[in-house]
């Protein structure tokens, strides 16, 4: 499974990928966690506020930093 | 009703029952907070609780209101608006919409990629940092609600002006071309929410921006009460006093490398405006602070050409120069 990190690196963009990590072995899922930080390539996927999270290539979610929990849930879902 | 309104402004937003007991409470402890080094620690611990009670608060308050205006949503009511009526929408939009600096550059980018014209999208970044409401009513117990409330409409109308330059000039081409080709969603992220997830945004925020700004408000209120007691009353009156014409540009240059959160710099102004300087030059110099950072025109030149960027910078330069003087010439009106 493929994580991405979408944001210019702030502290919440941190957070989110340590969570999502988190969430990897809570889910009993393998993958990996990625950042994107350059502004061309967050673009392409269509987000106006960031940090967002992107599960195998689809916007989960945008603006906010969700949970090992939450995101866990989407991964399983 | 005007004791109700004045109690409001001593004891909420002053909080000077506050001040009365950190005053108590350090000449309990044998400092004198009437002189110089009891009156520098009066003013940081009293400045720093008043600050972050205020603050905390406001952000929860603002929060909620906010999570009905996230971005997508005001992208949508912006949609297919042109003209004046558009530019002044985009404004006050900005003024209630979530953003934090490190957002900006997707916002353009959604902004610009879903059609809406550069004016309005300048429009409503220019109002965004600028006029920012949990600032305005900390402001308001500082110059008073006349000056707050002149201090939107001045923002917001150089918000229009220069989205209504920027869209005149036509500089759709100094846009780097990958803004356009971004996918636009039209999910509308902000409708579906119940009370509870508001409730949880709007704690979110409290805790994310409070985390962040905490140091900024604390390096604030130190300078505040450096100037409040420590630098002469003499050179401050000859550097930005009333009568000085260069005081407001020298406040906006001061202003721009200083990289600051809005609510660090309102303890800086309240000890200008205590030391006499005229209230426009403060709030030039806050303008400056937050609107012309350094690090968000650097972001920004990312998704725009080096001239787009020049005339940006130039617009809101010039008007926070002209909002410092009128706001100097008609202070004196308001309070008289």
């Amino acid at each position: 499974m493929q994580i991405k990190i979408l944001g210019s690196g702030c502290r919440k963009c941190q957070t989110l990928a340590g969570n999502a990590k988190a969430a990897l072995a809570q889910a009993g899922q393998t993958g990996e966690v990625s950042k994107v930080t350059d502004f061309a390539q967050i673009a392409a996927y269509g987000v106006m506020s960031t940090p967002a999270l992107v599960i195998d290539e689809k916007v989960v979610a945008s603006g906010k930093v969700l949970s090992a929990d939450e995101i866990a849930a989407l991964m399983n879902g | 009703m005007r004791d109700v309104f004045s109690w409001f402004n001593d004891q909420i937003l002053r909080m000077e029952w506050l001040s009365d007991l950190v005053g108590t409470m350090l000449a309990a402890i044998g400092i004198d907070p009437l002189g110089r080094w009891g009156g520098s620690l009066h003013f940081f611990a009293y400045d720093v609780i008043k600050i972050l009670i205020l603050l905390g608060s406001m952000i929860f308050v603002l929060s909620y209101v906010q999570s009905y205006f996230p971005p997508e949503r005001s992208r949508a009511i912006l949609g297919g608006r042109r003209g004046l009526g558009a530019l002044t929408l985009a404004a006050l939009l900005g003024t209630v919409t979530p953003f934090c600096s490190c957002s900006s550059i997707p916002l353009f980018i959604g902004f610009v990629a879903a059609g809406l014209p550069l004016g309005v999208t300048f429009a409503f970044l220019i109002s965004s940092p600028l006029v920012d409401l949990a600032s305005v009513i900390l402001l308001a117990g500082i110059i008073g609600w006349p000056a707050a409330l002149a201090y939107v409409v001045l923002g917001v109308v150089l918000a229009v002006a220069g989205g209504a330059l920027i869209g005149a000039i036509h500089m759709e081409s100094e846009v780097e071309p990958f803004v356009y080709a971004a996918p636009v969603h039209n999910g509308d992220p902000g409708a579906s929410l119940t009370r509870r997830m508001r409730l949880a945004y709007a704690r979110a925020q409290l805790v994310d921006i409070v985390g962040r700004v905490w140091p900024y408000v604390l390096i604030g209120v130190a300078v505040g009460a450096l100037i409040h007691n420590w630098i002469p009353q003499a050179l401050i009156d000859g550097v930005l006093g009333q009568d000085k014409w260069w005081a407001v540009p020298l406040a906006v240059v001061a202003g721009v490398p200083v990289y600051a959160d809005i609510f660090g710099t309102l303890p800086v102004a309240e000890a200008l405006v205590g030391k006499g300087v005229g209230t426009g030059t403060v709030l030039a110099f806050m303008m400056a602070v937050t609107a012309l950072s350094l690090p968000s025109l650097i972001l920004l030149r990312r998704v725009v050409r080096m001239r787009l960027l020049t005339l940006f910078v130039a617009i809101v330069t010039v008007g926070i120069i002209l909002t410092g003087y009128v706001f100097n010439a008609l202070i004196p009106l308001l309070m008289a």
